[in-house]
């Protein structure tokens, strides 16, 4: 099992550790419920080590990750980060993906902890061809997440040489954190918070992580485990691989058309033509349900109008945020309207559900 | 060390004579595998009908956490003479009291005897592996 850089502080925290993805992970540190509020109302500190990195770079670094890739690299303006997936010819995703560009043939990627070995598989598979370098860099970058709308000042605090301000969402910059020279740092995140993430070399996790909880303490920063992760990018709407997609669940159908391009100046990409066919007659969409009572839907639970079944849970959750039970669920079209009212099956018992789009929470716009 | 006047199941349960009936519970790990500590998290717990019959090792209910959903099993068979109603408003009290006032049912057993089960030191044996 690994561990991340950043283990030992966790376990000191009191944090419940579980096996997660083959690393050893903080699933909380307190009740998962409030750490969700801690994230919505102040600010949240992330270990996010196990997370995937890996560097493409070389002269067809671009046409490679156009050719692998769902969205439009070549378009991505250095110094931003487009969101993509890794899909089969049959148009159902490997994974999900951050694309960091870096210069005009370089590339960071993001992906996810339970992946990243079946994504380098994949690359270096469909690698032949072009002169690309695809490295793995996992094991060498800790990964730390800052989410909430305390995030710039508590970062800021520890960072020189970069104004975080000017940095926009979705595009990164570098500077220089806790002495350390050359940080990446993006304004990205899975919470639906302002935030950033940052990157810096393995062996300075813990001391970047515990300066960050100090100089946090004033703006009341938690530490905020998977479990907590696992509620706001729900409530924010955002897919989770194994979830609203996975081998079976193409990324149309889960509302994720934003990171899928059928340009024509794209060219021909690995599962095109069949996520192609899917635009064009989809079967079922991705939506959100908000339940009546206490019990909470769970992947797997089935959706019915009467007698028909008519959709399924793929994400469930207690919303702290909405102050109700909160699920994405597939539902068939012709029946994907908003407001509709469903029974959802819990265990052989039947409970009320209400449809609505996603997502269920939207930061207010500054 | 965990009471000693019951026995243990190994998904979790105790019984325990008393008088010509039978309580059910779940243990304090039972508990905190749910709840990790925070009673809060404790969501929703289904207890069955009084005068419901069950076989050893039939499910006659559920409790559910934010995590997660565990059934609850009888490690006897009889007919439920009692159900702790108050449970299923008052969760926290599983927390706080899982040997006493947080029982669950209470069983008139087919058979009144415990054989098979674990005593408390064996149940402990058990955790011991299951946290390894």
């Amino acid at each position: 099992m690994n561990r991340t850089s950043i283990h030992d502080a966790h376990v000191a925290l009191g944090a419940k550790m579980v096996d997660f993805a083959g690393w050893r992970m903080p699933v909380q540190y307190g009740p998962i419920l409030d750490e969700v509020r801690s994230v919505r109302t102040a600010v949240g500190l992330f270990d996010l080590s196990h997370m995937g990195r890996v560097f493409a770079t070389g002269p067809d670094a671009t046409a490679f990750l156009d050719r692998i890739a769902t969205n439009h690299c070549a378009k991505i303006p250095a110094g931003a980060i487009r969101y993509g997936l890794f899909c089969r010819e049959d148009g159902n995703p490997i994974d999900d993906l951050l694309v960091y560009r870096d210069g005009e043939n370089a590339f960071f990627l993001v992906v996810n902890a339970s992946n990243t070995a079946a994504d380098l598989a994949w690359m270096r598979e469909h690698a032949a061809g072009f002169e690309v370098e695809i490295v793995d860099e996992t094991a060498t970058l800790a990964m730390l997440a800052l989410q909430g709308s305390g995030s710039q000042a508590v970062l800021q605090a520890v960072t020189e040489g970069c104004d975080l301000a000017s940095i926009k969402y979705y595009r990164f910059a570098h500077g220089t954190v806790c002495g350390i020279p050359d940080v990446r740092i993006s304004r990205t995140g899975y919470t639906g918070e302002d935030g950033f993430e940052v990157y810096v070399p393995d062996a300075e996790g813990p001391r970047v992580w515990n300066a960050l909880m100090e100089v946090g303490g004033e703006h009341g920063l938690s530490p905020i485990g998977l479990g907590a992760r696992d509620t706001l990018r729900l409530e924010a709407g955002m897919a989770l691989y194994g979830h609203e997609i996975d081998g079976e669940h193409n990324p149309i159908e889960a509302g994720l058309s934003f990171g899928v391009s059928f340009a024509e100046e794209k060219g021909d990409w690995i599962g095109r033509a069949a996520l192609a066919r899917v635009k064009e007659s989809p079967t079922k969409r991705l939506m959100g349900i908000t339940t009546k009572g206490p019990r909470v839907p769970r992947q797997g639970y089935e959706l019915f109008d009467g007698a028909t079944r008519v959709g399924y849970v793929v994400s469930g959750s207690v919303s702290p945020t909405l102050e109700t039970n909160i699920a994405s669920v597939y539902v068939d079209i012709g029946l994907d309207d908003a407001g509709r009212e469903l029974e959802l099956d819990i265990r052989g018992k039947r409970q009320g559900a209400r449809l609505q789009e996603l997502p269920f929470y939207s930061r207010t716009r500054k | 060390m965990r009471p000693e006047d019951r026995k243990y199941t190994k998904s979790h349960e105790w019984v325990k004579l008393d008088g010509a009936t039978m309580l059910i519970g779940i243990t304090d790990f039972a508990v905190n595998e749910l709840c990790s500590g925070n009673e809060g998290d404790l969501v929703y717990c289904d207890l069955p009908e009084e005068g419901r019959q069950l076989e050893a090792g039939e499910t006659f209910g559920e409790i559910e956490s934010v995590k997660a959903v565990s059934d609850l099993n009888t490690p006897v068979a009889g007919t439920v003479a009692d159900v702790n109603a108050a449970i299923e408003d008052h969760l926290e009290i599983l927390s706080r009291d899982p040997w006493k006032e947080g029982w669950l049912i209470r069983i008139k057993p087919v058979i009144k005897t415990l054989d098979g089960l674990m005593d408390a030191s064996e149940y402990e044996e058990l955790l011991a592996q299951e946290q390894h």
